[in-house]
């Protein structure tokens, strides 16, 4: 048994190292523009929105059409979501969905969070989860990626002022990587039992005479989205732990390789885009490190027997066919990357283990992290370090040959630790206030868990939840939708601000003085940073939580 | 100002285009092909007769009857519209009192997979040693020897899926159903 975990461990990890450089080289060559395999439905697309690909646009000019899109997709989805009584492709006649459970949802979709504080099979109809929240799964991860390309042209164009055409970036990380691996995905899902149906929900009457109503629905094609986005909102309401959502060992093992691919594929595609591979080893060999650390000690933990029930295998909120292994690779996986579909109950799992997963969301989602977001998150931590080396060394700081200064550091700085001081602050109110405590389903340490994990979890775009916490009130959809909201935009506009003070910056060759940032050392002292600076952040609230619960469990205690 | 309302116009229209791209060609046309290439697995892998099904391979149903092997407990007790979990911590008074119960309903050295609830609520498999378990308890309500039934538990079982992937595991539905068609 254990030599077979150790097994898929070692095959998970293999998969996702040989398959970055294949498709970062892809992306690379698709997302400069230099391979237009599909340039007739490019174009078309281009001439439908009035788009003017060609057209250079400054750092505002790039963020301005992002927010405009923002904005109209969030418009939209609440109009779909509220009306979707009135529209087609609703076999169970769902009602619409209630304002503030609407603005919590649209705002979780758009902003490739993905939080659910709802069941889809109880409450979206097959409209709203297509032709709404699919459509979302695609072109929120997509703006993850423009604001990557715009990042990153800020550091590699020697000359000028401009950042890229954001809606060029958008189309073609649509059309040419996600839906491409979406619809291969979705067939292979529909293939292992994944629904894939447009009919109404399926009455049996089973063997000892009862009714069960089946729910059905356009099933596989978002979850395949959900997963190579790193959206992971859930087509039903306990997510990939339902059986038509991962029906099989199989689907688990690809869709958590498809968490993944795309953000780690995107560190060999930066390598490319600034000239040095070695530049995107670094980084991926920085989030490998975090990630086996974080999976090794989720693992070691959920091994334990419990102390209080003395029931030697943890399988409370886990699924057979998948086993304790299996889901916590799983819940260090979604909350690595900013994916947040689950295939157990994180609520259930041990102190520990839910500890980690907490952890890594508050690292700010940089563990290859969401699709573009976790490189430019990644970037922020790399422009904190390489001005922490700086002062080690005495020199001004520089990266990919460009100055790093007081501007650029202090943009770093509020990307990433406004969300971490947010989470604190709105778990402080929450645990302080009738309206936040009310929806706890835990008492003790484990419930002050639940809190820290839900705004861990919206600051940090991840949308995984300690789901027995009731969200669906007003105070948490709206303190969560605004976390959600802060936390993707306080990252996006200052990584855009610094793509657009980089770029006017003269790049200089490398002197004997520069630190050099494609070598493993560079990669243990990012590490370092990420964990000291997280670490001083957070931990006097987790001795609180889960370090709290783990002791008193070891002394088996319950609340 | 034009400008920023250039960005609006073009943000409505591009979001109408991934709409009809990505939010109806797309599913669509993967529901035709689903449709086409895997019917069953499509369509829930339901179970029983056309138009009559008794249950869908993939979802637990509730068993409550000695003569029939039992699913693990699920928090949504199998409703499959939502299904649900506990949602428990390792802390908490109600799980243990949930495990507890299980004990003295079950008996002692019970499987953990038959104390713990599933996250689905809907998990349609139990261990192996879940289904030993129980042999005793389904062949007396059967009155057959215990070795037929053990047979048909071997039959019920998968391995890891291709020899490497996952748990074994043993479906609940068609390991009952099995046992019905026993004449």
């Amino acid at each position: 048994m254990f030599a077979l975990d150790i097994l898929q461990a070692a095959l998970f990890a293999a998969a996702l190292i040989l398959l970055t450089p294949p498709l970062g080289l892809y992306m690379a060559r698709v997302l400069e523009g230099r391979w237009r395999f599909l340039a007739p439905v490019e174009t078309a697309i281009y001439r439908l929105c009035g788009i003017r690909e060609l057209r250079e646009m400054s750092w505002k000019q790039y963020a301005g059409a992002l927010i405009a899109f923002n904005v109209i997709g969030l418009a939209v989805l609440l109009a779909i979501l509220m009306g979707q009584g009135f529209l087609p492709l609703n076999p169970q006649n769902l009602p619409g969905i209630k304002f503030f459970l609407a603005l919590n949802t649209a705002i979780s979709f758009v902003t490739n969070t993905n939080w659910q504080a709802y069941s889809g099979e109880a409450a979206m109809s097959y409209f709203s989860q297509m032709a709404g929240l699919t459509v979302q799964n695609f072109v929120s991860p997509a703006v993850g990626v423009a604001v990557m390309l715009g990042l990153i042209r800020g550091f590699v164009r020697r000359t000028g002022t401009t950042v890229g055409n954001f809606w060029a970036d958008l189309v073609r990380t649509v059309l040419y990587v996600l839906l491409p691996l979406a619809i291969l995905f979705s067939i292979v899902l529909a293939g292992q039992g994944v629904v894939q149906s447009l009919s109404g929900y399926v009455t049996a009457t089973t063997m000892e005479g009862a009714q069960q109503s089946i729910p059905m629905g356009p099933a596989a094609s978002q979850i395949a989205i959900k997963q190579l986005g790193t959206n992971g909102g859930g087509f039903f309401g306990v997510n990939s732990a339902h059986p038509f959502e991962n029906p099989t060992p199989l689907t688990n093992f690809l869709e958590l390789l498809a968490i993944f691919l795309i953000p780690a594929a995107l560190t060999y595609t930066f390598g490319l885009i600034v000239g040095d591979s070695r530049q995107g080893w670094a980084l991926f060999g920085a989030m490998f490190v975090l990630f086996l650390a974080g999976f090794a000690a989720s693992w070691w933990a959920e091994s334990q027997p419990n102390p209080v029930t003395h029931v030697p295998i943890n399988m409370e909120g886990k699924e057979q066919r998948l086993g304790v292994m299996n889901s916590v690779l799983w819940s260090t996986v979604t909350t690595d990357a900013s994916n947040g579909s689950v295939n157990s109950m994180h609520d259930s799992l041990s102190p520990i283990a839910g500890m980690v997963a907490m952890l890594n969301m508050k690292l700010g989602e940089v563990i290859y992290g969401g699709v573009g977001a976790g490189m430019y998150g990644m970037l922020m931590y790399v422009l904190l370090t390489v001005f922490i080396a700086g002062l080690m060394v005495g020199r001004t700081p520089e990266y990919l040959g460009k100055k790093i200064e007081a501007r650029e550091v202090r943009l770093a700085v509020i990307a990433l630790f406004v969300p971490s001081g947010l989470i604190l602050v709105g778990a402080a109110i929450a645990s302080s206030i009738p309206a936040g405590l009310t929806s706890l389903a835990n008492a003790g340490p484990h419930g002050l868990s639940e809190i820290l994990y839900a705004f861990a979890s919206a600051l940090g775009n991840n949308g995984s939840a300690f789901a027995g916490l009731t969200v669906d009130t007003p105070f948490y959809n709206l303190m969560l939708g605004a976390g959600m909201l802060i936390g993707r935009f306080i990252v996006i506009i200052p990584a855009l601000m610094i793509a657009g003070s980089m770029v006017r910056k003269t790049a200089a060759p490398p002197s004997p003085g520069t630190f050099p940032t494609n070598t493993p050392l560079f990669a243990a002292l990012l590490v370092s940073v990420i964990l000291i600076v997280s670490a001083l952040f957070f931990l006097p609230a987790l001795t609180l939580g889960p370090i709290s619960e783990h002791m008193v469990m070891l002394q088996g205690r319950t609340f | 100002m034009k400008n920023i309302l250039i960005d609006y116009l073009v943000a409505l229209r591009a979001i109408v285009v991934f709409t009809v791209l990505t939010g109806l060609a797309y599913p669509l046309a993967m529901t035709g092909l689903a449709q086409a290439l895997f019917p069953q697995a499509a369509n829930g892998s339901l179970v029983g007769p056309a138009g009559q099904p008794v249950g869908s391979e993939l979802v637990a149903q509730k068993f409550t009857a000695p003569k029939y092997f039992w699913p693990r407990p699920s928090a949504s007790d199998y409703g499959a519209v939502p299904s649900g979990a506990s949602n428990q911590g390792f802390t908490s008074a109600k799980l243990a009192a949930a495990v507890e119960e299980r004990r003295a309903t079950l008996g002692p050295n019970t499987p953990a997979d038959l104390l713990y609830a599933s996250g689905s609520g809907l998990d349609p498999h139990i261990s192996p040693e879940a289904a030993e378990y129980q042999v005793a308890r389904v062949a007396e309500a059967r009155q057959l020897p215990p070795e037929v039934v053990r047979h048909l538990v071997a039959n019920a079982t998968e391995g890891p899926q291709l020899g490497f992937l996952g748990q074994a595991r043993v479906n609940v539905l068609l390991l009952n159903r099995a046992l019905d068609a026993l004449k």
